[in-house]
């Protein structure tokens, strides 16, 4: 149950652009054991597109992994030659984008969309095989089989969004990455693909990351979030922690500016200005230009990621001199 | 305060789209199909209130938006604005009432002229309707800058749309709708596409601005978290017509319909503590060029009785101003 299934260690990523280097992802680590969900958490810009990409290694050019390692299973996938990434892209690791009707070919039916994927990586496969098992995984969708021979068109939103997960889920992968999987869908819908999911981790014994800046989302479905900003993690703890006990300024901020139905909130916390470019990263910590609790040092020293309860680590300066029961 | 005139009331209201028929569809041929957009929808507005228009897509809400401040000319039914049948007036008639009542749209860097600077498209209300020179509209437009954030005013001024950041062209669209000194605000999804710390921004700012230009607020948004801290009212929309409104403590603590508590009950709440244990209801949402029979929600309704498929239940008081829209209330 607890052995790590992909182990992120100390991950960069550059895009060289005209006026210098982007560096989107910057020394980032992350673990998730199988089995488990682990939520990447943070606004646009944060670089949490970017590591989801870089797990598959589909970073697009001229962006590269600059450093670092994606350890699945033990196989580092940063320096896997290009055609066993291949076997493993689709095959043990599965992707599940944010637009369903932008990534589906609206000239191939819903079956061919299945086919062209079972053709990849079993050339040998038959026809009523392959309907066999395109029937089944409609099925676990809560999808009629019959539906196989529309066009993306023909379905609403939410069940093209099944589609999605049901082409990642066809080969039976351990790894699923979704990347803010439920934007496009309406309330009830959306409340349906997380049961959904649910449902098939189960079934399947699926390890899902999951990439989003909807926190609603991410505390109805992650064991452990790991918070970025400006391309590094600032905190990595269980869900439980991260909503009730969050240490970094940051994940503090963001959690109290998002409305709550369940509490009557007289105010939102604001958090003022935006995070820095990262061509010219601030030297210090990153979100010390917008932090409420920023002292001399944060301008000068970048804060390290630190485990400071068991299984609760964050980057910041604060930190052990607020909680008292951490004081050293 | 004390007049009873509602700012806005709306009675009746129907919009009807027509789909050209497809001439290649053997099933159809031959008709054209109507959308029933928004299906008889009645509600008022007091001065200084905040009501949400909550729904899925498709509800009919940004379309009774649109209506509100006849973007739009309804089917049927009559929209009064301090007591005026909007429907009922001619173009230049409308054309004066206009600054009174403003729309800030979802996409903010759609709803901006990418070659007109943040400056000039905030002025251009004020050039349009000719009001005061034009050094009089660039102090007035600096001081709007300065009370939405858009600080330093005489930097931004000159700058255009793909030059400052979503969250200011979003403030740019609110200073625009400002410029005319309007009563009304309806705000469609303003804060849908901002990111999670600029929403709360935007949010806080729609509020300050409501009380210091004593504003009326006509707020549609799918997200009922954002309308529960927003609004004083909310009215609950499915396919084209209200099925629930009342205040914003009524509806969210004591919803009545059976659609207005699966809502509630589908929104992710932003704490593990509280994840969702209720069934769903079942399917999606309907087509609106053929609802379902009698109430719109029956076939989804975990309640539905036969009685449910006859007859369009009519929005009834449950007490206090809350009314519902369910047979079985």
């Amino acid at each position: 149950m607890n052995d790590v299934l992909l182990r992120i260690e100390d991950l960069s990523i550059d895009y060289p652009i005209a006026i210098g280097t982007v560096h989107a992802v910057r020394g980032v680590s992350l673990e998730v054991p199988t089995g488990q969900t682990l939520g990447i958490v943070g606004e646009s810009g944060s670089g949490k597109s970017t590591l989801g990409l870089s797990i598959l290694r589909l970073v697009r050019a001229p962006g590269k992994i600059s450093g670092g390692r994606v350890l699945f299973e033990g196989l580092d996938l940063a320096s896997l030659p290009e055609h066993e990434m291949r076997r493993v892209r689709g095959k043990d690791i599965a992707m599940v984008f944010q637009n369903p009707l932008t990534s589906l070919n609206p000239l191939m039916r819903i079956d061919q969309h299945f086919f062209e994927v079972l053709k990849a990586h079993k050339p040998d496969i038959k026809r009523p095989e392959a309907l066999t098992l395109i029937g089944g995984i409609l099925t676990d969708l809560g999808i009629e089989e019959g539906r196989m021979r529309a066009y993306p068109h023909q379905l609403s939103g939410g069940m093209r969004q099944r589609i999605m997960i049901g082409l990642g889920l066809i080969l039976r992968p351990k790894l699923v990455i979704c990347d803010e999987p439920t934007t496009a869908l309406d309330v009830i819908v959306e409340a349906g693909f997380i049961d959904l999911l649910k449902r098939l981790q189960k079934d399947f014994n699926l390890t899902i990351v999951v990439i989003t800046h909807n926190l609603g989302l991410v505390a109805e479905l992650a064991d452990r979030i790991a918070v970025l900003y400006a391309g590094q993690v600032v905190e990595d703890a269980t869900a439980q922690d991260i909503f009730h006990e969050p240490l970094h300024p940051y994940t503090q901020g963001l959690i109290s500016c998002v409305p709550n139905i369940d509490l009557d909130q007289e105010k939102l916390t604001t958090m003022e200005g935006s995070p820095p470019g990262l061509v010219d990263p601030p030297v210090g910590c990153a979100f010390a230009p917008r932090c409420p609790k920023v002292m001399g040092r944060c301008r000068v020293q970048e804060p390290e990621l630190i485990e400071h309860r068991p299984g609760h680590k964050a980057a910041c300066w604060r930190i052990g001199q607020e909680a008292p029961h951490h004081g050293e | 305060m004390a007049n009873d005139t509602p700012l806005l009331e709306v009675t009746d209201l129907v919009k009807e789209f027509t789909v050209r028929k497809n001439p290649f569809d053997k099933v159809l041929a031959g008709q054209d199909l109507k959308v029933h957009a928004v299906d008889g929808v009645s509600f008022s507005l007091k001065k200084g209130e905040v009501l949400g228009l909550a729904g899925e897509s498709g509800s009919g809400k940004s379309t009774t938006g649109r209506l509100a401040l006849r973007l739009l000319d309804p089917t049927d039914g009559s929209v009064k604005f301090e007591g005026t049948d909007l429907t009922t007036l001619k173009a230049e008639e409308m054309r004066l009432l206009r600054p009174r009542m403003q729309m800030v749209f979802q996409d903010p860097l759609s709803s901006l002229s990418p070659r007109m600077t943040i400056g000039a498209a905030i002025r251009h209300g004020l050039d349009i309707h000719n009001l005061g020179d034009k050094k009089d509209r660039d102090d007035k437009v600096k001081t709007l800058m300065e009370s939405v954030g858009l600080t330093p005013a005489d930097f931004l001024f000159k700058k255009y749309p793909h030059q400052i950041s979503g969250g200011q062209a979003q403030r740019v669209v609110i200073a625009r709708a400002l410029a005319l000194n309007p009563d009304f605000i309806v705000a469609d999804e303003p804060i849908a596409m901002a990111d999670v710390s600029v929403r709360a921004l935007i949010m806080e700012l729609l509020k300050k601005l409501k009380d210091d230009h004593d504003l009326t607020y006509l707020f549609i948004t799918h997200d009922l978290a954002t309308a529960k801290y927003l609004c004083d009212r909310v009215a609950v929309m499915y396919l084209g017509r209200i099925v629930e409104i009342g205040t914003k403590d009524e509806v969210f603590r004591h919803p009545h319909h059976p659609y207005t508590k699966a809502l509630l009950n589908a929104v992710p709440v932003p704490d593990p503590a509280r994840r969702r244990t209720h069934e769903l209801p079942r399917g999606e949402i309907p087509s609106a060029v053929f609802p379902p029979s009698g109430c719109h929600f029956h076939p989804r309704c975990p309640f539905a009785v036969p009685a449910c498929q006859e007859a369009r239940p009519p929005l009834r008081d449950v007490g206090g101003g809350h009314r519902s829209a369910c047979i079985l209330n």
